[in-house]
């Protein structure tokens, strides 16, 4: 039996990916989630973070929100911000560290709070 | 009988209005090429969605404590009716179908003295409802100055929805837009988002899957919901702004040839009448010469 899944990962605008591989690694609300193939079926939601999808070589995704539901071994990701970290150059980074520092004493509430800071935490892993 | 003068201003005027509808034609199918792709792209999305949603359904166990964007507030007595329309004219029977449609059902829902409220989005279809309906639009959306529609408009809707729900302002919400099947053939749909309607999926999709939920079911939903609501809406204007361009096209294309019909008839009237006038000279003429 192979030890492949399909991964998809889909926008409100289009189908950004659609791929078999090994092991997908998420960054779910309560922490980062490693899915194999013959997971259970599993649904959760997503803190910003780093999708990392391996098959032949590694794809990374950032994303800030989103949705997954894994099932008969296909694993969805519905995500409206998902993108491609090789495509994401500095100075827009650096815009959006800008923006998360401000957002983030804005934030009133304890879980708004955590999904901000995640968000800088990130966003500055990817700048270095 | 008018003169050979205004005849040929006549011409001229429907033939330059024949080169507006063609252009336009042009450009509608165009768009519609791009508007129909996206349309297409943003299916998977929403249909992937309210599967999720589907089966978190399936697996709540007490639906007292359901949350209440799913299962409805139990009451039926105030309606939010969002008409989506578009922004521009001359696209045919685009936007009278979606407000004819929208018109029946308020005037159902007043019938049943029930509460009504209407959202707004887009400029045409707010104007032909506000002659009769003004007083129940609490809120109008334009995106007039958006060239392409994002996910952040629909989201834009979708809060103003949800904010809507959490004061309490509404039961039911349905949301009127025209789904695109073909080029030729749009129709006016009314849906219903609020409660989620979800018995035409229970009966398509058997399989019945034990998830493990993380964090628990109900978190889920409330971070799903609000999600999915934004998510039926820019369905809807996906399928709308499709549906515009394609509509428009029909239009541009039966106005074009019905120019071309009416160029055609006017020529052959003023060549009947110019020869009408030469013969009338020439008997002038003949006559003149034959009394000499």
């Amino acid at each position: 039996m192979s030890d492949k899944f399909t991964v998809e990962i889909i926008s409100p605008d289009q189908t950004i990916l659609k791929q078999e591989t090994s092991e997908v690694v998420i960054p779910s609300f309560e922490g980062q989630m490693g899915i194999l193939n013959n997971h259970i079926p599993l649904i959760t939601f997503l803190r910003p973070g780093i999708i990392t999808i391996k098959a032949e070589g590694e794809k990374k995704y950032y994303v800030e929100e989103g949705t997954v539901e894994f099932s008969n071994n296909n694993l969805l990701i519905l995500t409206s911000t998902a993108k491609d970290v090789a495509n994401l150059d500095k100075s827009q980074i650096n815009d959006l560290i800008q923006k998360a520092e401000a957002n983030l004493n804005a934030q009133s509430t304890d879980k708004e709070r955590y999904v901000a800071s995640y968000k800088l935490e990130t966003l500055k892993e990817i700048s270095q | 009988m008018p003169s050979l003068d205004d005849l040929k201003k006549r011409i001229k005027s429907v033939k330059s209005t024949q080169k507006i509808t063609k252009a336009m034609k042009m450009v509608a199918a165009a768009k519609l090429r791009k508007a129909q792709e996206s349309a297409e792209k943003g299916r998977p999305y929403s249909q992937k969605m309210q599967n999720i949603i589907l089966n978190l359904t399936k697996s709540i166990n007490d639906p007292q404590n359901a949350p209440k964007l799913l299962v409805g507030t139990g009451e039926d007595k105030k309606y939010l009716c969002v008409v989506l329309t578009a922004d521009r004219g001359l696209c045919g029977g685009f936007n009278s179908n979606i407000c004819k449609l929208a018109k029946t059902n308020f005037k159902k829902i007043l019938g049943e003295r029930k509460e009504l409220n209407i959202i707004t989005v887009g400029s045409k279809g707010h104007d032909q409802i506000k002659r009769e309906y003004g007083k129940y639009v609490i809120k109008k959306f334009s995106f007039k100055d958006k060239k392409n529609i994002s996910f952040n408009e629909a989201d834009e809707i979708g809060k103003e929805i949800i904010s809507l729900f959490n004061q309490n302002k509404f039961d039911k919400c349905i949301i009127f837009y025209n789904n695109f099947k073909n080029v030729i053939t749009q129709i006016p749909q009314a849906q219903q988002i609020i409660p989620a309607e979800t018995k035409n999926l229970k009966e398509s999709n058997d399989e019945n899957f034990s998830y493990e939920f993380e964090p628990e079911e109900d978190e889920i939903l409330e971070d799903l919901l609000p999600k999915n609501i934004s998510t039926q809406v820019f369905k809807a204007l996906l399928e709308n702004a499709a549906s515009e361009q394609g509509s428009r096209m029909t239009a541009m294309d039966n106005a074009t040839r019905n120019a071309g019909d009416l160029v055609d008839k006017l020529t052959i009237d003023y060549n009947r009448s110019r020869q009408a006038s030469i013969t009338k000279e020439l008997i002038e003429i003949i006559s003149g010469a034959e009394s000499l």
